[in-house]
């Protein structure tokens, strides 16, 4: 596929933008010469329809959720609804600036307002702030919070975070962040926690735990209230990554659960959309104990009028330039709106419902290292199924079958993982089909594997060499080679 | 529910053949005290047609398309074209994820690659990112970058710095024990480098700065020693300012939400990174490379992932995962539609459009630029009277102008900080002028 | 492929050759094989003084980061900079061709607690 700049240029071809109005003046007496651009500004002069079909074209060899079946483990690919967009659009909101007047931006503060009150309702916890733009950097600030807490309380050798061996790779990156060192603590022979490590682990040095609940196996910790009061006993706090909480929405809540810091992802379980890596949003949710750190500015209401509070001496400070994802936060809001009570509920019902179908039905073909009821997703494993097949071709072979692979080699206690989260919004019938292909691609790795060894061959290119794009990487494009 | 597919004869059948008779039984595995002690939020479920009524009346209550826009401070009110959300609401690229399949994902890399370079083109580095969160959290993470590669404890900061940038590297920089040596700045509003500590892992110039100042750049690597240089500046004009890299910066970030991205009350926004090719292992953030599939045909995929965290955990380069993927596609999407002319185009706009309101407002008696230095599209003017009152003014005739609080901060008592865009048009800013001279 | 009898080999999959107090270090076969196509390489400075246990080098591949940690303090005295452009020479001569560098050890005893060729592979194959 050739980028953008392959394509034919124009002259400058103009037309966005009137004729200027005022007077112009030299910009040699505007600016001092030495600060005008003598470099290089190689970007394309087009006309419009060559833009237009040039990212129509890459468009298409994309993979996204209205496309098909796209079983990403602990992404929560669920259908983002349309009405979410087109509120995110209304230029009341798209159109407002961050420094503008807080009386003329009183829809935009409301709005905000009453979102931190339901995500602190849906955690059960005491606060909830909307500044992290994503999960990790939920994570990391709720591991600044730590940092801010123990720091009040002259318990700054606190410096260590337990976790699992199967959390997701920002958990440990996250603490190091705020210069906590990470220790793994193994999980038993079902896949949880195991308990007799935690506790041994368990010392003054220990700042706390950070956990997903459910687990990156799916599996929901039937100890959890255990473990957060041995954390809390041993004076440390508990930070839940709230990846999976559409497994439990409208079930349980993380605050009950023991947790001190719960973040979201609004683009999982709120259906705000993935766009390819982003934007997304992770707002944090606090216990009592931390409420005071929380970032500046907070979002108040007095007598009707909503405001931005930054006097809050013992707060963290900011992580983001203004409120965090507000766009995103629309969109989430209208979604919870729109669900109500009764539709949050039915999320987690159906979601775990799909996933526990479809690993009853696949564990007769593929290993399942962990069997016994899942929750919204579950995780097989590609070894064994035939000689000198690897979960990687089988992914690949998927591909050909108009289907998005799972999540593979993760989490890392899994060999050949295969993570596979079905999420609410599929259909039974879409369950059927790829529990088939399923079981197709099983039949051709022993029968035909070539099948499977140069899959894809249905997809817009064929499997691409990663080692070479490592190796010496060549990450813009390359004008110079054309004069060769 | 409107959002889900299955009948419950769909549900039945699947409940028979997993072997349970309830879904209720599917949760078993949640310890009983936790779902008794389950609040619901006391919500009813909506209709698409309310919600669409309640978020539209909660829109019309920020009345922002009334008032002329002269707010800046990094987040500028500039002309969208038409195509860019057009192309962005394709559902194949804002409902897909992170490339990690990249047979099917060259939609999404292919643009990453496009963004990649055209950073580079603009700023003149070697190597830039997939994007980051926002401009303050780019910066933030150069100073940690800068700090790894140089291990100094110490950055030198410049007073002139927006003070959403400042907020969020006071914050990373106390959670990493990095302290801040603050640059003063001149009367020309340019900083003040001669006093400088020896031993500093980076030196950080915004330019154009806070005050919208235009910084000289010319000779500074020179004088920093083994000091890193990051440059914070504004995208939109690097059409016409000399960018970064032809200084000899080692990291350049900026906020790119003027590179075609709405104002949204301040998110989502886009993080631009770019640094020098020997860095790109100390860089963060996901990178597209180039590549071939098993046919030879070139394609792109993730490269360098073993700097991240799904590899390196706590030893990666940054905890960043999620970034700010769909607006580096509305900043490549934009660039691409205004092209090399266009970009040259709207950074003079910008430029003539700003200096014509400066002039005609320093014409007035009493009124004068806070600083004699070069500016581009944002200026500070000294308000001859209580410039809280003269800002309730202009509110009122329609203009949202920045409350000079910010500036009472950092010691202006009577400042106000205005930018132009391209969109100002001559009819606006001759009534702010006349406005401004009626005011006694 | 086989061990080399005379060489050491660690738990962290590094085998050493052992001349005097000089210790030419590599990575393992079973190491490259689990890491797949090795891509960079990270050296340190010659004349860098190391601690038992520390990290002192890294091979990265596409998907995995392999630390080689010091077997016993010392000093580095020579690196494999061929490895700069060819890292591949440790997925296809791990053992030979893909040494990545020498120590200059203090005191040999401290690799006492390393295996043999027969003792790695019984490692290798429990593991």
């Amino acid at each position: 596929m050739s980028t953008i700049f392959e394509c034919r240029c124009s002259e400058g071809i103009g037309g966005l933008f009137p004729e200027l109005d005022v007077p112009a003046q030299g910009v040699e007496q505007l600016i001092d010469p030495l600060l005008v651009r003598t470099q290089l500004l190689r970007l394309p002069d087009l006309s419009e329809p060559q833009v237009a079909r040039h990212y129509t074209a890459l468009s298409k060899m994309n993979f996204g959720v209205d496309d098909g079946f796209y079983p990403l483990g602990s992404c929560t690919m669920k259908y983002n609804p349309k009405l979410n967009e087109d509120v995110a659009s209304l230029p009341g909101f798209a159109g407002l600036h961050p420094r503008s007047d807080v009386l003329r931006s009183q829809g935009a503060l409301q709005l905000l307002f009453e979102l931190t009150g339901l995500l602190r309702d849906i955690a059960g916890m005491a606060d909830v702030s909307l500044q992290p733009v994503a999960g990790a950097h939920g994570e990391m600030s709720g591991m600044f919070l730590f940092k801010k807490y123990f720091e009040a309380r002259g318990e700054s050798a606190r410096k260590r975070i337990l976790l699992p061996d199967t959390a997701h790779g920002t958990n440990p990156a996250s603490a190091a962040l705020a210069g906590f060192s990470v220790t793994e603590i193994p999980s038993d022979q079902v896949g949880m926690i195991d308990l007799k490590a935690l506790e041994e682990a368990l010392d003054e040095t220990v700042a706390g735990v950070m956990l997903t609940v459910p687990n990156t196996l799916g599996i929901f910790e039937a100890n959890i209230l255990q473990v957060t009061k041995m954390i809390h006993t041993a004076g440390g706090l508990c930070y839940f990554d709230g990846a999976n909480l559409n497994s439990f929405l409208g079930q349980a809540r993380p605050g009950d659960m023991g947790a001190d810091v719960f973040h979201f992802n609004l683009h999982k379980t709120m259906s705000t959309p993935h766009g390819g890596g982003g934007p997304g949003a992770g707002p944090i949710a606090v216990s009592d104990l931390l409420a005071d750190y929380l970032p500046v500015p907070r979002i108040l209401q007095e007598n009707g009028v909503y405001g931005l509070d930054w006097d809050n001496p013992d707060s963290i400070g900011s992580v983001h330039s203004f409120y965090g994802n507000f766009l995103v936060a629309v969109r989430a809001f209208a979604y919870i709106l729109q669900l109500g009570d009764e539709g949050l509920r039915t999320v987690s019902e159906n979601a775990v419902l799909n996933a526990n179908y479809l690993q009853e039905r696949l564990k007769k073909t593929y290993p399942l290292p962990y069997d016994g009821l899942c929750k919204h997703e579950f995780v097989l494993s590609g070894k064994g199924i035939a000689d000198g097949i690897t979960t990687l071709d089988i992914a690949k072979r998927l591909i050909d079958y108009g289907v998005h692979p799972p999540t593979v080699y993760f989490p890392l206690t899994v060999r050949e993982a295969l993570m596979i989260e079905p999420t609410e919004t599929e259909s039974k019938e879409t369950l059927d089909q790829f529990a088939e292909i399923l079981e197709t691609i099983a039949v051709e790795a022993k029968e035909d594997p070539q099948l499977l060894h140069e899959a894809p061959r249905n997809a817009p290119v064929r499997r691409l060499d990663q080692t070479q794009a490592a190796k010496n990487p060549v990450l813009t494009y390359p004008f110079d080679e054309k004069a060769e | 529910m409107r959002y889900i597919p299955n009948t419950s004869d769909d549900r039945r059948e699947m409940l028979a053949s997993i072997g349970v008779s309830s879904i209720e039984e599917l949760f078993a595995d949640i310890p009983s005290s936790l779902r008794e002690n389950f609040q619901p939020l006391g919500l009813p479920m909506r209709s698409e047609m309310e919600v669409a009524s309640m978020l539209g009346t909660m829109a019309d209550r920020n009345n922002s398309t009334d008032a002329v826009c002269l707010l800046g401070g990094g987040i500028y009110d500039h002309y969208v074209p038409s195509i860019v959300g057009h192309l962005l609401s394709r559902s194949e690229f804002s409902t897909a994820y992170t490339p990690y399949q990249p047979e099917i994902s060259q939609g999404t890399l292919t643009a990453m690659f496009e963004f990649q370079t055209f950073v580079c083109e603009l700023t003149r580095m070697e190597i830039a990112n997939a994007s980051m969160y926002d401009g303050a959290t780019a910066l933030a993470e150069a100073v940690l970058m800068a700090e790894r590669i140089r291990k100094k404890g110490v950055v030198a900061v410049p007073l002139s710095l927006f003070s959403h940038l400042r907020r969020v590297l006071d914050t990373y920089c106390w959670a990493t024990e990095i302290e801040i040596h603050e640059i003063p700045y001149k009367e020309d509003g340019t900083v003040e480098l001669t006093s400088l500590p020896e031993e500093l892992s980076a030196i950080v110039i915004q330019t154009p700065n806070a005050f919208g100042v235009i910084e000289s750049l010319a000779g500074l690597k020179d004088r920093m020693g083994e000091a890193l240089l990051i440059v914070s500046c504004h995208p939109l004009s690097l059409g016409l300012l000399q960018p970064p890299g032809a200084f000899g910066a080692d990291i350049v970030v900026a906020e790119g939400q003027s590179l075609g991205l709405p104002m949204g009350y301040g998110g989502p926004l886009l993080g631009l990174f770019a640094t020098r090719r020997e860095y790109l292992r100390q860089m963060p953030g996901r990178v597209s490379g180039r590549t071939v599939d098993a046919d030879g045909n070139t394609g792109y995929a993730m490269a360098a992932q073993t700097r991240e965290q799904h590899i390196r955990r706590q030893r990666a380069t940054s905890n960043i995962c999620t970034n700010s993927a769909l607006c580096a596609l509305a900043a490549t999407i934009y660039l691409a539609s205004i092209g090399s002319a266009g970009l040259r185009q709207v950074g003079e706009l910008n430029l003539q459009k700003a200096h014509y309101l400066a002039d005609g407002i320093t014409a007035i008696d009493g009124y004068e630029l806070a600083f004699s230095g070069t500016f581009f599209n944002e200026f500070v003017l000294n308000i001859p009277g209580d410039a809280a009152v003269i800002h309730d003014q202009l509110v009122q005739a329609g203009f949202a102008v920045e409350a000079p609080d910010d500036l009472r901060a950092v010691g202006f008592e009577n400042a106000l900080r205005l930018a132009v865009t391209e969109k100002r048009t001559r009819e606006e800013l001759d009534r702010l002028i006349q406005v401004l001279g009626g005011i006694r | 492929m086989a061990y080399p009898t005379d060489y050491r080999y660690t738990k962290d999959h590094e085998w050493i050759q052992l001349q005097g107090h000089r210790a030419r270090i590599g990575m393992t076969d079973h190491a490259q094989t689990e890491l797949g196509d090795i891509v960079f390489v990270e050296l340190p400075a010659v004349g860098t003084s190391v601690q038992k246990g520390d990290n002192v080098a890294t091979v990265e591949s596409v998907k995995a980061v392999g630390d080689m940690f010091a077997p016993a303090a010392g000093t580095v005295v020579e690196v494999n900079d061929g490895l700069e452009s060819s890292p591949e020479t440790i997925n296809s001569s791990p053992h030979e061709g893909g040494w990545i560098l020498v120590l200059e050890i203090s005191d040999p005893a401290e690799l006492e607690d390393t295996l043999d060729a027969a003792g790695y592979e019984s490692f290798t194959a429990g593991g």
